[in-house]
């Protein structure tokens, strides 16, 4: 019983911290994206709210929290607002394998870039299930697409995560930061250079952001699988899109980037950690400013026809050359 | 072979174009910004004389009270919206005395010619809540006597204020023209960069 209240105590501080630093990341995310877009179309975006409009996305939340609750008319109610949920708390979950340091981690365990893949395709679900439930056709197209849009893009993303846990022959995300200690020169971005642009690719699909934001498309399906959810349901959603934004980008930076290994021997921090997601991010953010949404046909194509055989080739030619 | 260049090379070579994109939207991340922040700073006249707003009169160049028009209704003709009203000038009447005169010379046998009609037009409207802006009665006026104004505060609150006089508005904007600029607090964006 002792030995369980003593992990559980960490495990729930941990929860705690991770929710404040997705609150956190959301809020300065959703500052620095609108910013970004401003400056990228030459205006000077949010900009009346506090200098320079950085409470903006407090004021947007609580303008958020302050509308209604609607349930459209025979919509499923029970299903209906279990998506929003089911989108938003596995990603807490997320963050806690994630380490931002050598002690700065939730939870150290042996499975974590399983748990993380696993977890992380609750958002698919959470998004069928909303676009079902919402009795909207623009639900269900948007729900259809995200069927065959997060499926698709789990395969690629996957074979290039089995990759670097070939080389590390771990799938803890500690274990494979400590491997790529050292120097700059021995970050896996070089030993992997195409998993390392297929896995950029393949999250951005998975985390349905432009280019690849089909499941909401908001010019051809009004909002896609959150049409009909106001107030904070679409708020989780919305939540939950930068949580798995901030999760796809740490994974990327452990995974290709060291992790929290400086670019030099000795210094190291969580402060590396942080500058590598957010560099991701940034790059996330500049994409989705600079690329029009491609068509469907176009999205699945680029998976099956280039994705997954390059990500395939890739994984058995990093088994080889394992073996030899 | 050549489906292998198409299939392959091609799309290989086109993923070049992401990385231009994002160096267009890189270096447009870096350049100043363009939009003004309106209430405290307001748009400079190099900017303003390229905006289009509603419709206005040009006056004559040694009369800017009296505009241009010659009252042919071109514009009302031509205006898909229908929202110009144009109402020609009527002779003026003539004295009692004057009258008589004419007579008198008509039975002398004199050539008389009655006064005309003076060619502006007597009535103006406007109806900018109706307009396109298509430009068309600008155009299409052989007096050139119409123009897009550079009108950008212009605001109002019903459909009655957006009936426009024109030809008071000219009045307006000739007597303003003779007038001292009244001093605005507001900074103009160009002057700002300046500073
Ligand atoms: S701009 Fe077009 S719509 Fe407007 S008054 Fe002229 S002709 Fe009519
Ligand atoms: S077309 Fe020009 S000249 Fe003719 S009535 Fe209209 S404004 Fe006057």
């Amino acid at each position: 019983m002792n030995a369980f209240l003593s992990n559980l105590i960490p495990l729930i501080i941990a929860a705690v911290a991770a929710m404040i630093w997705l609150g956190l990341n959301a809020l300065v995310w959703v500052y620095c994206e609108r910013k970004f877009a401003g400056h990228i179309q030459r205006r000077p975006g949010p900009f009346e709210v506090g200098p320079h409009g950085v409470l903006q996305p407090l004021i947007d939340g609580l303008k958020l929290m302050g509308k209604q609750l609607l349930t459209p008319d025979n919509a499923d109610a029970v299903l209906y607002w279990l998506a929003p949920l089911l989108s938003m708390l596995p990603v807490l979950l997320l963050f806690l394998p994630i380490p931002y340091g050598p002690v700065l981690i939730g939870m150290d365990v042996n499975l974590a870039l399983l748990l993380i893949l696993a977890f992380s395709s609750f958002n698919g679900l959470a998004v069928i299930l909303a676009g079902w439930a919402s009795n909207n056709k623009w639900g269900v197209l948007g729900a259809a697409r995200a069927v065959s849009q997060t499926v698709a893009y789990e395969i690629p993303l996957l074979l290039t995560v089995l990759t670097v846990s070939f080389m590390t022959g771990s799938l803890s995300l500690l274990d494979i930061t400590h491997m790529q200690d050292g120097h700059i020169g021995n970050w896996f971005i070089w030993k992997q250079p195409l998993a390392f642009i297929i896995f950029i690719i393949a999250m951005f699909g998975e985390t349905n952001r432009a280019p690849f934001d089909l499941a909401e498309a908001e010019s051809e399906l009004t909002a896609g699988f959150h049409t009909e959810y106001s107030s904070m349901g679409f708020g989780l959603f919305f939540m939950a899109e930068y949580g798995y934004m901030v999760v796809m980008c740490s994974v990327c930076s452990v995974l290709f980037l060291g992790g929290f290994n400086g670019p030099f021997p000795g210094i190291e921090g969580w402060w590396w950690m942080l500058i590598k997601t957010y560099a991701l991010l940034t790059l996330m953010v500049w994409a989705r400013w600079t690329f029009p949404r491609v068509r469907f046909d176009q999205l699945l194509n680029i998976n099956w026809k280039w994705l997954l055989p390059l990500a395939t080739a890739n994984l058995l030619a990093t088994a080889l050359i394992m073996k030899l | 072979m050549g489906k292998f260049k198409e299939n392959v090379i091609q799309p290989l070579i086109d993923c070049w174009s992401l990385i231009v994109g994002l160096k267009i939207t890189g270096k447009y991340f870096c350049k100043p910004l363009v939009t003004v922040h309106y209430p405290r700073q307001v748009i400079d006249d190099e900017n303003l004389e390229t905006y289009g707003g509603h419709v206005e009169l040009i006056g004559k160049p040694k009369d800017p009270a009296t505009p241009k028009c010659i009252s042919c209704m071109m514009c009302v003709t031509n205006c898909p919206s229908k929202c110009l009203t144009v109402v020609k000038s009527k002779p003026p009447k003539l004295t009692a005395e004057e009258e008589a005169a004419m007579k008198a010379a008509e039975e002398a046998g004199e050539k008389v010619s009655k006064p005309k009609a003076p060619k502006n037009p007597a009535k103006f409207l406007y109806d900018y809540s109706l307009c396109s802006l298509c430009g068309t009665c600008i155009e299409n006026c052989p007096a050139k006597s119409l123009k897009f104004s550079n009108n950008i505060y212009w605001v109002a609150t019903s459909r009655k204020e957006m009936k426009i006089d024109l030809l008071a508005r000219l009045k307006e904007q000739a007597t303003e023209l003779s007038a001292p600029v009244p001093k605005t607090e507001a900074v103009s964006a160009a002057a700002e960069k300046e500073a």
